[in-house]
């Protein structure tokens, strides 16, 4: 595969050669618009490419889930935007989906069968974690990060929110990485501050930004990687990195950069 | 004379009753004030929930020694009040301690047992009490006025007694000597300790003591079960259906509300159904406009503060307190209830949505982590309380922060929470190519 260009099917292109893929590829606003997240976008699609799965992705087709609008409190909005988003994957009879957003992956798994909308979700630590227990991602021996020290920052919408606390941490592991745990971890996991919509306002009068307080609980392991599963999480910690002047020697990477770097992809 | 006592017996039975049964038809009146949300589901997994969480204390142990006391009161407190049954015959038959000649050795078993437990739970409550009063544990320092009183008081009350108890069977002891009355029960070892105290005086006031623990005893319970009902030491009874009730889908699940589906549906030009009968409110302006399930949470809450502690913007020093959301749920709905029973309007008052009691400035500082809901041993959900209030600052006052306005608005052009243009979406796909020559 290396020798190829990586593809990224849309669902309009294969629907009209009357193919279907195997899952849908859902990128998320962030993973479309954001700088640092199109990188992960770009990580995973190119593992996706090596591995060889039949996906897709929505391309322009795609709209936000309505996560944000629900937890700010407009439930207009996102059932408008979780209807039209219903009636393109439907239209697509798409069965399966895989996202690197824990939020669309919370609002698409838990949130839209409501509506009409049912389809088998996963959130891309789950799925990476599939292809490593399948054996269709090998990884070298001696990678980039074996033996360095790595912690996880859990998302609160892949752990607490859906229970999702081992396939992040069993991906970390097969890198032959040290996963070093923060005081606050799993169900106790502290937020990154960006969740319920947080992310579009400034935060409200206190002593302290919450993305210091968890930067400073991840620098505190001594970890030179700091992973997440989250775009919004990822500004987080990657903001409260820049804060410390710590990004010289402490990385915030996504799951899927980390396995696309131990690959050489 | 026995009929005397009797009868005062029987008259502090029905007045402890009488007060009982009124607190709890009214807190039933008022939980059942909140909005109808079906939890009939699921049978066997709430009752699962139930035994682990509430009867079993699972959550509790993630914090292995106040678990550890708080279970040594709890089984204390369950425990010791089958001896009250006893103490309830007795009152009515006018007989002493019935069940000791029909128990025999088991009797004496028993009691040695009621007594190591009333022990256990002295020396908790007085660890509590150092624990609330001297130890720096934030979350319980941060408690003052009436929510701190009613913690210290629980304990306090609890410890007194225990002494009653103690007290009570350390003169009947000695009496068992010296008045025919007092049958044989064998040697009761803890309140053994306690019999040098009272060796030296008369007959008379030993059994004027013994007397006076058991009526301090049997009339202190009766008057702590009334009082519980306006503590939040409620929870020892609240904690059972509040567990059994509690929400089975994941914790990142919002409810759907069903109105509105209805009306994007047929926006939408959908088969919309039939439309609801009358949209009352969207989301929540007062107590009231809560389901029954966040206001029995609110009575169910101990203010143990375990939420708040977890909390990220608490911890950062905002506003914001699950536990007081809790707390401000349950004062606001008592306030309606008396509102109603005064015969003034139900909604008299500051409503719970405001300034007075959650303010939009907690609302808004809430990140929906989960983090408090995750914390709670009993399963209280602060959270989705939060995000009724925001439902309503959103589509009824349009007074979400500005910001949020300006994501809504994003949303719904540019189907985007910023402000792009949705013809750049698959931009990103260019570069992946761009990148790899």
């Amino acid at each position: 595969m290396s020798d190829s260009t990586y593809k990224v099917p849309t669902m309009q292109e294969m629907s009209a050669k009357g193919e279907s893929p195997e899952v849908l590829f859902w990128v998320g606003c962030a993973g479309s618009f954001d700088d640092r997240y199109k990188a992960v976008t770009i990580a995973f699609t190119k593992i996706l490419n090596k591995v060889g799965i039949n996906f897709a992705v929505l391309g322009q087709e795609e709209s936000c889930t309505g996560d944000p609008a629900r937890r700010a409190g407009n439930e207009f909005l996102f059932q408008m935007q979780a209807m039209s988003n219903i009636q393109v994957l439907d239209g697509y009879n798409v069965k399966k989906i895989v996202t690197a957003c824990p939020h669309c992956f919370n609002t698409l798994k838990n949130e839209y069968p409501e509506l009409g909308g049912n389809y088998d979700v996963v959130h891309h630590s789950q799925f990476l974690q599939g292809l490593i227990n399948e054996g269709k991602v090998t990884l070298k021996d001696g990678g980039e990060f074996k033996g360095k020290k790595i912690t996880f920052h859990d998302s609160c919408f892949l752990g607490r929110a859906n229970g999702v606390y081992e396939a992040p941490r069993d991906v970390i592991r097969a890198l032959d990485a040290e996963l070093v745990e923060m005081k606050r971890c799993k169900t106790k996991g502290l937020c990154c501050g960006a969740g319920g919509a947080q992310m579009f306002k400034d935060a409200e009068k206190g002593n302290k930004e919450i993305n210091i307080e968890r930067t400073e609980e991840a620098l505190d392991t001594g970890a030179e990687v700091i992973a997440a599963g989250c775009p919004f999480c990822m500004t987080m910690m990657g903001d409260g990195v820049k804060n410390k002047e710590r990004e010289h020697n402490v990385k915030v990477l996504d799951l899927a950069e980390l396995i696309a770097k131990n690959e050489g992809l | 004379m026995v009929y005397i006592s009797q009868i005062a017996f029987l008259l502090v039975l029905a007045v402890a009753g009488y007060f009982l049964a009124k607190r709890i038809g009214s807190i039933k009146k008022n939980i059942n004030l909140g909005k109808e949300v079906d939890r009939s589901d699921n049978k066997g997994q709430r009752w699962k929930n139930t035994l682990l969480i509430a009867f079993g204390q699972k959550k509790m142990f993630k914090k292995l020694i106040p678990a550890f006391l708080h279970l040594l009161i709890y089984v204390g407190f369950l425990v010791i009040n089958l001896e009250v049954l006893e103490f309830i015959i007795d009152g009515i038959a006018g007989t002493h301690r019935i069940f000791a000649p029909v128990l025999g050795d088991a009797y004496t078993v028993a009691i040695n047992i009621f007594e190591f437990l009333a022990i256990a739970v002295l020396v908790s409550c007085v660890a509590f009490l150092l624990r609330r009063n001297v130890l720096n544990v934030k979350r319980l320092r941060s408690l003052s006025g009436w929510p701190k009183l009613d913690g210290n008081l629980i304990l306090v009350i609890e410890i007194i007694l225990m002494f009653a108890i103690l007290t009570m069977n350390a003169t009947d002891q000695l009496l068992q000597g010296r008045d025919d009355h007092y049958i044989q029960t064998g040697d009761f070892f803890f309140s053994g300790l306690l019999i040098p105290i009272f060796e030296g005086i008369s007959v008379e006031a030993l059994r004027f003591t013994e007397r006076f623990a058991w009526w301090f005893h049997i009339i202190g319970i009766l008057a702590f079960a009334v009082y519980v009902t306006y503590s939040k030491h409620l929870h020892i009874f609240m904690a059972f259906p509040n567990t059994y009730f509690a929400r089975l889908t994941p914790n990142g699940k919002m409810n759907n509300m069903d109105e509105v589906t209805t009306e994007v549906k047929s926006m939408l030009g959908m088969d919309a159904g039939d439309p609801p009968a009358e949209v009352a409110r969207l989301g929540a302006k007062d107590a009231t406009d809560l389901t029954w399930v966040n206001l029995m949470n609110a009575y169910a809450c101990t203010e143990c503060g375990r939420c708040t502690a977890e909390c990220p913007a608490n911890i950062t020093g905002k506003k914001l307190s699950p536990r007081k959301i809790m707390m401000d749920t349950r004062d606001r709905i008592d306030e309606i209830g008396k509102n109603i029973k005064a015969g003034k309007e139900a909604e008299e008052g500051n409503a719970l949505f405001s300034e007075d009691y959650i303010s939009a400035e907690e609302l808004n500082a809430c990140t929906s982590c989960n983090a408090c809901v995750e914390a709670c041993p009993i399963n209280i959900n602060p959270l989705d309380i939060i995000l009724q209030g925001r439902r309503y600052m959103a589509m009824e006052e349009s007074s979400s922060p500005q910001s949020w306005n300006a994501m809504f608005q994003n949303v719904e052009t540019s189907f985007a929470p910023w402000k792009f243009p949705p013809t750049d979406r698959f931009k990103w796909a260019d570069k992946l190519n761009e990148e790899q020559k």
